[in-house]
């Protein structure tokens, strides 16, 4: 790279660095300053602290509550893709079901979450994963309907003048130009499954997941560790979303709406 | 943007009142189909044994009409009906979600605002921003609850923080997207009427960006009831639909009944929120019928 | 006010673009009040980017432009002139008469007048009857229609139009040109219209100025002497012909592919 690309690279980043060392440098100069405060909020530094204490811990923790977001995921996202062609393919089906989706989707699911454990047992690691499938279901499976189904009409009939049938029509055309509603369906479902599989936990879960220890910690006004399970909760959170939206970026590199922002 | 067909006809109100009626026919059909799946299940379940993914019994999978049922029984003996104490649980947990929800909105509305005028603002906070969609924001609500709890601040108010938290990701980065959506040639549009700043954003990027505030708020409609109804779960507050789903789940043995019934409660309270946007949405915005195949 | 003042004043002209295109060079022209002129040229000509110089809505890398007798920066923020685009660029939120209204209200035009002056231009470009519809209801030369009248709201000395009717079919584009010369007759406003049309350029002017390819310079001017007020049976004179055909060899004579 040019030293001149280096040089607006850096520039480019540089507000959201001064951003986050502004934050952190605050953080730690306020809860000082309010003394009080600390019981609340912790500093960085004491945060920080614990979380290398407890690293063991934590980390096993993290990885069994991941398990069931990534299990949740799987099926949810799964089944989602799998209706959401079958609604695309068959017109009539997806007109008469698809506003129980939408409907469906304003509900709040996670209420659902006690009944979860109540079938498959508050320690059975399935009962966090249905309720993170669940979640993720409905938001993949309205995005990826309306990725298959918004094509612009020309494309069609474009296809149609090749003589293509519609299994073709569906393959070369629909199902390319869903891959953006696709991922962002995706993306919404890997932030969800996340939520789902810890205040599933909060419900009740066995004592090394990540979301139990955050409640637990809590309980005892140990806060110190449960911001340190925060901070690992957005770790894998973010770890989890980046993943999906680096996917994206490599199956989708084609399309120009990608841009998030308009630049001036 | 051209169009091609020359003025549509204007809609009757027959036809819009045939097409509602069709609609409510639809869902009501939906509604019924879902009714027999669930009894159906039941019957062949129980009659087989089923026991994967999960046992097939009463209290596992209780009739609906049960479920309904138990609203119309007394919640102790020789009280008011569980639909009473629902209808007030239920009012309570939308009041925390209310406050939540306008008041994030507002914050989200404004930092958008703020955010479309400034590139550096924009450099410097969105990454934040955008990361914390990504943050299990609902983890932490836990600890501000009983945190804030500590402190003697109202349940209530703590739990319309979280609804209100929930509300302001989504306003936020919708709204931005939408203030900037305008394309150059509207913006050149302007600037040949050497309009000011504050014209360019009350005459176009505000009207541009409604309908991405609108998409923004039937999602943030939903979150800010979930946010206030799992905000209310840790510290059990007994006035809202979170504390009676905590309180159902642990008799739920004795009586499970309760807790689908409240989660049916739970369901409609969501459907409301998101059902009075929609409509909102119907009422302010005035679009271009999208062209889809 | 001054007869002789140019309208418009361009000297010494020439744009490059940070990337390193030279988009504009050595460009002198003078428009007259009153004038028609057409801008025409190849693809990448630089006939847009003239356009919009002399509308402040770009910066010159030299010389200078005169609107007006001011500035081009000044003529801007007098609102000396009006501006039509190729995309309508109507606003779907709004009604047409809203959508007509639009420079009025940031003029700040009261209420009234400026409802007396939508019903005057509903009338000028004949979309009477259509006040409230949204641009999506209306074909596309109506939507440039509405357009035309927004840009004429506050009666511009100039009119800056950015080939206006290139997304138009053949019949709605000659019947457009029509009934903008009638406006132009009737606003006694000058014209700088930018088209890739011979045939339209030379229909409408007074004037065409012919450009030729990247960098782009004037290669010619060809004066239109045909008789006003122009009509349909204009474009079957012998006189239209040769000067199509003027305009046209000046054009391969500026490096222009003409078949």
């Amino acid at each position: 790279m040019s030293h001149a690309v280096v040089q607006r690279r850096v520039l480019d980043w540089a507000p959201a660095i001064a951003v986050f060392a502004l934050g952190i440098a605050a953080w730690q100069g306020l809860v000082a300053a309010f003394h009080v405060q600390e019981f609340l909020l912790p500093k960085p530094s004491v945060i920080a602290q614990t979380f290398w204490d407890e690293r063991g811990g934590l980390w096993d923790a993290g990885i069994y509550t991941f398990k069931e977001a990534l299990g949740g995921f799987a099926l949810g996202s799964g089944l989602g893709i799998l209706f959401a062609l079958l609604f695309a393919a068959y017109r009539p089906l997806g007109t008469a079901f698809m506003p129980f989706a939408v409907a469906a989707n304003a509900i709040p699911i996670i209420a659902f979450a006690p009944i979860m454990n109540n079938w498959f047992g508050l320690l059975n690691i399935f009962s966090k994963m249905a309720i993170a499938a669940v979640l993720c279901f409905f938001p993949v499976l309205i995005n990826t309907v309306r990725g298959l189904t918004s094509v612009d009409p020309r494309s069609i009939e474009l296809m149609r003048s090749y003589a293509a049938g519609r299994g073709s029509v569906f393959r070369r055309v629909r199902i390319p130009a869903s891959l953006p509603h696709l991922f962002a369906g995706l993306k919404i479902a890997s932030v969800l499954s996340m939520i789902g599989a810890i205040v599933g936990e909060y419900f009740g879960g066995p004592i090394n997941a990540l979301g139990v220890t955050i409640l637990n910690a809590s309980a005892y006004t140990n806060f110190p560790l449960a911001w340190a399970g925060i901070v690992v909760a957005s770790a894998f959170g973010i770890l989890f979303y980046g993943s999906v939206a680096l996917a994206e970026r490599l199956t989708t590199s084609w399309d120009p709406s990608r841009r998030d922002f308009q630049t001036e | 943007m051209a169009a091609i067909a020359i003025e549509q006809p204007r809609r009757t109100r027959g036809a819009d009142t045939a097409r509602g009626a069709k609609r409510v026919a639809l869902v009501l059909v939906g509604l019924a189909v879902f009714w027999g799946l669930w009894e159906a299940y039941r019957w062949i379940g129980e009659r087989a044994g089923v026991t994967w993914p999960f046992t097939v019994d009463d209290t596992n999978m209780p009739h609906i009409h049960e479920m309904l049922r138990v609203l119309t029984k007394p919640l102790q003996p020789g009280g008011p009906t569980l639909l009473h104490y629902e209808w007030h649980w239920a009012l309570f947990t939308g009041k925390e979600a209310l406050v939540g929800f306008l008041l994030g909105g507002a914050i989200g509305f404004a930092l958008a605002i703020l955010l479309a005028h400034s590139r550096i603002l924009r450099r410097g906070l969105l990454p934040y921003i955008v990361i914390s969609q990504t943050v299990p924001i609902l983890a932490i609500a836990p600890m501000v609850v009983l945190g804030l709890g500590t402190k003697g601040v109202e349940p209530w108010i703590a739990v319309s923080v979280i609804a209100a938290y929930l509300t302001f990701f989504p306003v936020a980065m919708n709204t931005l997207r939408g203030l900037l959506s305008p394309d150059p040639r509207s913006l050149e549009l302007m600037r040949s009427y050497a309009a000011s700043r504050n014209d360019v954003l009350w005459k176009l990027r505000l009207p541009a960006s409604l309908p991405f505030v609108f998409s923004a708020l039937k999602i943030s409609a939903t979150a800010s009831v979930i946010g206030a109804i799992i905000g209310e779960t840790p510290a059990s507050i007994q006035d809202g639909l979170g504390g009676a789903i905590v309180n159902f789940n642990q008799y739920y043995s004795t009586a499970p009944t309760r807790l689908w019934a409240t989660n049916i409660v739970c369901a409609a309270l969501g459907l409301a929120f998101f059902a009075a946007v929609l409509i909102a949405e119907r009422l302010i915005l005035r679009r271009a019928p999208e062209n889809i195949a | 006010m001054s007869a002789t003042r140019p309208a418009v004043s361009i000297k010494s002209l020439s744009k490059s673009f940070k990337t390193g295109v030279t988009a504009l060079t050595g460009i002198d022209l003078e428009v007259r009040p009153r004038e028609f002129i057409s801008l025409i040229g190849p693809s990448g000509c630089g006939k847009s980017t003239l356009l919009r110089i002399i509308g402040d809505l770009i910066e010159p890398s030299e010389g200078t432009v005169e609107v007006n007798g001011k500035p081009a920066h000044r003529a801007r923020l007098d609102h000396d002139y009006g501006i039509v685009f190729q995309e309508a660029v109507l606003y779907d939120w709004r009604t047409v008469s809203k959508n007509i209204a639009l420079p009025l209200e940031l003029l700040k035009w009261s209420r009234d007048k400026r409802a007396a002056r939508v019903r005057e231009l509903l009338e000028l470009v004949e979309l009477e009857g259509f006040e409230d519809n949204h641009p999506w209801q209306l074909s596309g030369g109506m939507q440039q229609r509405v357009s035309i009248a927004r840009a004429l709201s506050f009666d511009p000395a100039l009119l800056l139009m950015d080939e206006p009717f290139g997304a138009l079919d053949e019949m709605t584009r000659e019947r457009l040109n029509l009934e903008l010369l009638r406006i132009w007759d009737a606003s006694g406003s000058t014209i700088v219209f930018v088209t890739h049309s011979i045939p339209e350029a030379v229909f409408l002017s007074t004037r065409v100025v012919v450009m030729s390819a990247r960098p782009g310079r004037i290669a010619g001017i060809v004066d239109v002497d045909l008789p006003q007020p122009r009509t349909g049976r204009t474009r079957e004179e012998p006189r239209f012909f040769e000067l199509v055909t003027q305009v046209r060899e000046l054009l391969a004579a500026g490096g222009a592919e003409v078949t």
